[in-house]
């Protein structure tokens, strides 16, 4: 395997994923990625250079509207899908000390 | 009569003549849903009261002749990463094993107006990541023509539904393959429309430059009248497409004469199971004696098309799916020691493997010092992946291939290994990064009795040419009905 994946690596991929996973899971993930990568490196052998990288097939642009709000009060609604909820809000653990 | 053995349109037919009514089709699918879902397992949600009451509304607005459409009153199966307001959508995940979304999409709401409806959420692989429909948190979907093999996926619910009768036509969603690939693992016929044809507001994104949603139904005729239905230029879609051409319907000719249709070399090479390759070379032929031009071509860059993807929809799918934090729905874990402990651990516990592999690989490609190496490169391919199919366009009018290199494959014999399971993608995904419209057909049965289907791809808003070669090869007759679907009746019990 060419690629091998530090566990330096997979703890800076957890942290900008915000996934925490098990040491199994993470023994595994580990292979998984390193695999995926040896494969994905076969991109090398394709010639690139002066292409221009194509994020979208048409020529898309911003789309713009006015600054007027269209969507109905669903306060109610909306809050009944969290798991946690306090005075019409939703409710998280305490961030500021 | 069964209803469910009907087309979609030959069944709105019906309800717009009075000879049936929506209350009586709404019937007959819950009733082959209670008859067959035991084995099938295509359905996450099913609100049997919601569906009597949504076919008594639209029964009395057929009598009040406000709809007047080919589909008023015809029962519709909708995947489950497309919302549906206070009905239940889960993605096939526990990350949202409760949410009821607020709106609905917006290609549902265009299905409504038509009065369709909706009989219930189909299963589908976790986030739509995935090739066989057994990655659902809800549990795997068995194929109707042989419930030991996998019905394909991700779009694995509504295909087998379609295919053993559970609705009339079904609403997917495509993003490398997932449409047309578990269409032909089924039998039916499954359209990936041209990138920005139809809405995707209310389609829970996975990878945003590539999703489409598409009709899944018995025939090409359906297809393209739900297709006529759904597609819309919607301003809630910044990446909607204002098209003018959304008369589908119209392509229904059986003339094929002097249509142009190429046979990429490169997809029928190593690989390529041989009951595949003759039952779609078989079907070239049909085309050829009814009068299409078969040209062969190299199409280049074939095996780039599955790296590529795989980097650009992780790269999507990692940011995409960092909206899961469980603060504003879905699942939280139970334990946690503050707001990022929290985070970490109700994502880790609500995605399943696969989901979380590919948010992992994602979020590293996108990662600094690799952008350039990985992301940057993928997408590059991708212009020389269009560049290569602009090509072949030039010469021909449809690219005719494989939707699969297989047959279904037995349940758990795909996620064992994952790279294994993405080279079963190479035939769709090029479609997906080159935003082209693709339908699959079937057009065979392999010694195993499962179904093989043939992939026709067009250029971009080439639907029409597309739907008529599929439409000119179906009137040769190629359709066969799964005899799961059949009721105890039919079959003289």
């Amino acid at each position: 395997m060419a690629n091998i994946i530090s566990d330096e690596t997979m703890e800076y991929v957890g942290i900008l994923a915000k996934l925490e996973l098990s040491g199994e899971e993470k023994e595994q993930a580990k292979k998984d990625m390193g695999n995926m990568l040896d494969y994905i490196d076969m991109l090398n052998e394709l010639d690139t250079e002066g292409v221009e990288p194509m994020s979208h097939v048409f020529p898309v642009k911003n789309v713009f509207r006015e600054d007027v709000a269209v969507n109905r009060e669903e306060r109610e609604q909306i809050l009944a899908n969290a798991p946690a909820v306090k005075e019409g809000a939703f409710k998280v653990p305490k961030t500021v000390e | 009569m069964n209803l469910m053995s009907l087309t979609a349109l030959e069944l709105g037919k019906k309800i717009q003549t009075g000879e049936v009514t929506s209350m009586e089709a709404a019937k007959a699918a819950l009733s082959q849903i209670k008859r067959v879902e035991e084995i099938c397992h295509c359905y996450v949600t099913v609100e049997e009261e919601t569906v009597l009451k949504k076919a008594e509304e639209t029964d009395r607005k057929l009598r009040k002749k406000e709809l007047t459409g080919p589909l008023a009153g015809v029962p519709v199966a909708v995947k489950d990463n497309i919302c549906t307001e206070g009905v239940r959508t889960t993605c096939g995940s526990r990350m949202l094993y409760n949410f009821k979304p607020t709106y609905t999409a917006e290609a549902v709401l265009n299905l409504e107006k038509a009065g369709a409806v909706v009989i219930g959420k189909t299963n589908m692989d976790e986030f739509a990541m995935g090739s066989t429909t057994e990655t659902s948190f809800f549990g795997p979907t068995k194929n109707p023509w042989n419930p030991e093999h996998v019905p394909g996926g991700s779009s694995g619910g509504s295909c087998a539904a379609v295919a053993a009768e559970e609705c009339s036509y079904a609403l997917g969603s495509d993003t490398g393959g997932s449409i047309r690939q578990p269409s032909s693992f089924c039998g039916v016929v499954g359209l990936k429309p041209t990138y920005g044809t139809v809405s995707r507001y209310g389609l829970i994104a996975y990878g945003s430059s590539l999703d489409q949603i598409g009709p899944v139904a018995k025939n090409v005729a359906d297809c393209a009248a739900v297709l006529e239905t759904v597609a819309s230029y919607d301003p809630k879609d910044s990446t909607s497409v204002k098209r003018k051409d959304c008369d589908f319907t119209s392509a229904l000719t059986e003339d094929v004469k002097g249509l142009r249709i190429g046979i990429p070399k490169d997809y029928f090479g190593e690989g390529l199971d041989t009951e595949v390759k003759e039952s779609i070379l078989k079907a070239a032929e049909v085309l050829e004696e009814n009068g299409a031009v078969l040209k062969e071509f190299d199409l280049s860059l074939v095996k780039y098309a599955i790296p590529a993807y795989y980097i650009i929809a992780s790269a999507e799918a990692s940011s995409n799916l960092a909206r899961f934090d469980g603060v504003k729905y879905g699942y939280r874990t139970k334990e946690y020691d503050g707001l990022h402990n929290m985070y970490k651990k109700s994502r880790s516990e609500g995605f399943g493997t696969e989901v979380k592999r590919r948010i992992m690989l994602g979020s590293f490609v996108l990662s600094s010092g690799y952008y350039d190496a990985y992301y940057l490169k993928a997408l590059k391919t991708k212009a020389l992946i269009k560049q290569a199919f602009d090509r072949a366009f030039a010469a021909c009018d449809v690219i005719l291939a494989p939707a699969a290199p297989t047959t279904a494959p037995k349940l758990g014999e795909s996620l064992q290994d994952p790279i294994q399971m993405y080279l079963g993608d190479i035939y769709t995904v090029a479609v997906n990064l080159a935003g082209l419209p693709g339908i699959t057909v079937p057009c065979g049965m392999d010694h195993q009795g499962l179904p093989v289907g043939m992939q026709l791809i067009g250029d971009c808003f080439q639907e029409k040419k597309i739907l008529r070669a599929a439409y000119a090869f179906e009137r040769t007759g190629c359709y066969r009905r799964c005899p799961a679907a059949e009721t105890s009746d039919e079959r003289g019990l």
